[in-house]
C-alpha cells in the first residue's frame, strides 16, 4: 500500500513553465472575449450600463475640477478696494500708497485718484451728463491693494488692518463671493464623489449579476472541470477575465461618450467664458484621466466578477 | 491503493447507502463492483472520489485518509484518479480533442506536450481521426471512448468507471471492457461498477457484490470463494 503510494508520487510532473502558464492565461482571456462576442447584444448591453454609470460621475468630476480651477484663478486676482476719505489730498494718498507698499501682506497697490476715478466713470458708465450737473467730484480716491496671500483668512486680516487706517473711509474685499463659490464647490464635490461611489457599486453589482448568470449557464462544465481536478481558481479564471473585459469595454465606452459630450459642449462653454472675460477655456482631460477611467473600470469589472465567483462558484461541487 | 475500513454512508434523510463496507484493492488490481441499482455502487465510487464523505469508518486512497483530506487538496487528489461515467460527461461546446485535453489544461501542461498526450490517448481508444469533431456527432460507443481517453490522458494510477457500458449494446460493451483490460495490463488499478453480470463474469476478474449497502460477496476468479465481508479485509 505505502509502496504503491510512493511509486505513485514518482510519476513525472508536468512542466509548469512560466511560458506555458502565460500562454494558458492568454488563451483563457481570448476565450472569454470570444464568448462575449458570441452574445453581442447582451454583452453590449452590460457594457453600455457600465459605460453610462461611469459617465455621469466622470463628467461631474471633470466639470468640478474646471470650476475649481476657475475659482482659484479668480481668488488669485482678488483685490481690496480701499476708499479714502473725500478730504484726503492726492499727495497724502500717494504717501499712503508708498507706505503700504512696504507692507509685506500686500503684493501690489495702485492709486486711483479722485480725478482718474471720475474720468473712468465718465467713460464707462455712460452717465457723463449726470456728472456734469454736479458741482464737485463725488468720487473718493481709491487704493487698490492686491494681497500677497490668496488665503481668505489672511486677506480678511489685511482688510481689517486697512480699514483701521486713519484716512480710510472704508475697505472692501472682493472675495466674499469667491468664498461662497469655494464652499459650494466643496459641497458639490463631495456629493459628486459620493455619487461616484454609489455608481461604482452599481457597476460591481451589474457585473456580479451578469457573471452569476454566466456561471449558471456553464454549470455542467464547471462540474466536469471540478471532477477532473480543476481548482477553484482555475474554474474562476475565465469568469474573472469576462468581468475584466466588461469593465474595460464599459470604461472605453464612457471615455468615448465623455469626449463626444465635451465636443458637444465646448462651443457654448467657450462663449460663456468669453462673456465673463475668463481666461480658462475648456480643458480636455488628458491621457492620465483616460487611463484612470478605463483602468478603474476594468478593475471594477474584475472585482464584480470576483465577488460573484466567491459567492456562486465555490458552491458548485460535484455530487 | 484503495482501502475501505468499516465504511458507512448515510444520506441526509436517513437512507443508509453503505453499511460497514470493508475491502482492499491492490496496486494494479482490476475488480468489478456489482449489485442491483440502488445497492450502493455509485455511492462507493463517489466516496473514493471524495464527492461524498463517509459517516463512519475510513477510506484510504493512494495512502491518503480521505476523512482528513483538506478541501483545498481535493483537486490535486482527484487528478490522480481517472473516472469514466455512464453518461460520459463530455462538453459539447468543444471538440473531441479539447474534451480530452481538459485534465492536461487544468494541470498546466504546455501546448505541444498536451497535444502529444491527447493524441496518444485518442489513438489508444481508436478515435485519433475524429479529434476535430464535436462529440455530439459521435455514436454512444465513441462518446464513451472519448470519456475514457479523457480519464486516462494524465496517466492516473487508478481508473474508476460507473456503469461505463450501461447504454451500449453487448458488442460495444465488450469492446469497452477490453480497453479497460488493456489499461489494467499497463499497471492501472481499476474498479468498474456494472450490473451487467453476464458480461463481467465472463471476464475472470475479482467481483465485489453489494446488496442494500452491504458487501455480500468478494470473489476472486481463481479461488471462487465467497466470504462474509467483515472477515475479508485482506482478501
Amino acid at each position: 500500500m505505502s509502496q504503491a503510494g510512493k511509486a505513485h508520487q514518482n510519476r513525472p510532473l508536468p512542466s509548469h513553465s512560466t511560458q506555458s502558464r502565460l500562454q494558458q492565461h492568454a488563451d483563457m482571456a481570448l476565450d472569454s472575449l470570444r464568448r462575449l462576442r458570441q452574445a453581442p447584444l447582451s454583452s453590449l448591453m452590460t457594457i453600455s450600463v457600465i459605460g453610462i454609470a461611469l459617465l455621469l460621475p466622470t463628467t461631474l468630476i471633470i466639470a468640478m475640477s474646471g470650476l475649481a480651477r476657475l475659482s482659484d484663478s479668480i481668488a488669485d486676482s482678488s483685490q481690496i478696494s480701499v476708499y479714502l476719505n473725500p478730504d484726503v489730498s492726492t499727495e497724502v494718498a500717494m504717501n499712503l500708497r508708498a507706505e503700504l507698499l512696504m507692507n509685506e501682506a500686500i503684493a501690489d497697490i495702485t492709486l486711483i485718484t479722485a480725478d482718474q476715478a471720475l474720468a473712468e466713470f465718465r467713460e464707462y458708465s455712460g452717465l457723463g451728463n449726470v456728472l456734469d450737473a454736479l458741482d464737485q467730484n463725488p468720487l473718493p480716491a481709491v487704493l487698490v491693494a492686491v494681497p500677497a496671500s490668496t488665503d481668505p483668512e489672511q486677506a480678511a486680516q489685511l482688510l481689517q488692518q486697512l480699514q483701521n487706517l486713519p484716512d480710510v473711509a472704508s475697505a472692501q474685499l472682493d472675495l466674499l463671493w469667491v468664498q461662497r463659490l469655494n464652499s459650494i464647490s466643496t459641497t458639490v464635490q463631495r456629493a459628486v464623489w459620493a455619487l461616484g461611489l454609489v455608481l461604482a457599486m452599481a457597476v460591481l453589482f451589474v457585473v456580479g449579476n451578469t457573471i452569476r448568470l454566466a456561471i449558471e449557464s456553464r454549470r455542467a462544465e464547471i462540474l466536469v472541470v471540478k471532477l477532473v481536478g480543476g481548482t477553484n481558481s482555475f474554474v474562476a479564471r475565465p469568469f474573472l477575465y469576462t468581468g475584466f473585459w466588461y469593465g474595460l469595454g464599459g470604461g472605453l465606452l464612457s471615455w468615448l461618450a465623455l469626449m463626444l459630450l465635451l465636443a458637444f459642449l465646448s462651443g457654448p462653454i467657450g462663449q460663456l467664458m468669453t462673456l465673463y472675460d475668463l481666461p480658462t477655456g475648456l480643458q480636455l482631460p488628458g491621457l492620465p484621466v483616460a487611463l484612470l477611467l478605463v483602468g478603474g473600470s476594468a478593475l471594477l469589472g474584475w472585482l464584480g466578477a470576483l465577488l460573484s465567483v466567491l459567492q456562486h462558484l465555490v458552491a458548485i461541487e460535484p455530487r | 491503493m484503495i482501502r475501505f475500513d468499516q465504511v458507512s454512508k448515510r444520506y441526509p434523510g436517513g437512507h443508509e447507502a453503505l453499511k460497514q463496507v470493508s475491502f482492499e484493492l491492490d496496486n494494479g488490481e482490476m475488480a468489478f463492483l456489482t449489485g442491483r441499482s440502488g445497492a450502493g455502487k455509485s455511492t462507493l465510487l463517489k466516496l473514493i472520489m471524495r464527492m461524498e464523505k463517509a459517516n463512519g469508518g475510513q477510506v484510504l486512497v493512494n495512502g491518503k485518509n480521505l476523512n482528513r483530506l483538506p478541501a483545498r487538496q481535493l483537486p490535486f487528489f482527484r487528478r490522480r484518479i481517472g473516472v469514466v461515467f455512464q453518461d460520459h460527461q463530455l462538453l459539447f461546446d468543444r471538440t473531441v480533442f479539447d474534451n480530452v485535453a481538459l485534465p492536461l489544461q487544468i494541470e498546466g501542461y504546455g501546448r505541444e506536450e498536451a497535444a502529444r498526450r491527447v493524441r496518444a490517448a485518442l489513438d489508444k481508444v481508436g478515435l485519433l481521426r475524429k479529434e476535430k469533431l464535436n462529440p455530439v456527432v459521435l455514436s454512444g460507443g465513441e462518446q464513451q471512448r472519448v470519456g475514457i481517453a479523457r480519464a486516462v490522458v494524465n496517466r492516473p494510477g487508478i481508473l474508476l468507471a460507473d456503469e461505463p457500458t450501461g447504454n451500449l449494446d453487448p458488442e460495444l460493451a465488450a469492446e469497452i471492457m477490453l480497453l479497460f483490460e488493456q489499461f489494467n495490463q499497463i499497471g492501472v488499478s481499476m474498479l468498474i461498477a456494472s450490473h451487467d453480470l453476464s458480461l463481467i463474469t465472463r471476464l475472470k476478474h475479482r467481483i465485489l457484490t453489494l446488496d442494500e449497502g452491504v458487501l455480500i460477496s468478494d470473489t476472486t476468479h481463481s479461488a471462487a470463494s465467497t466470504v462474509a465481508p467483515t472477515e475479508s479485509q485482506r482478501p
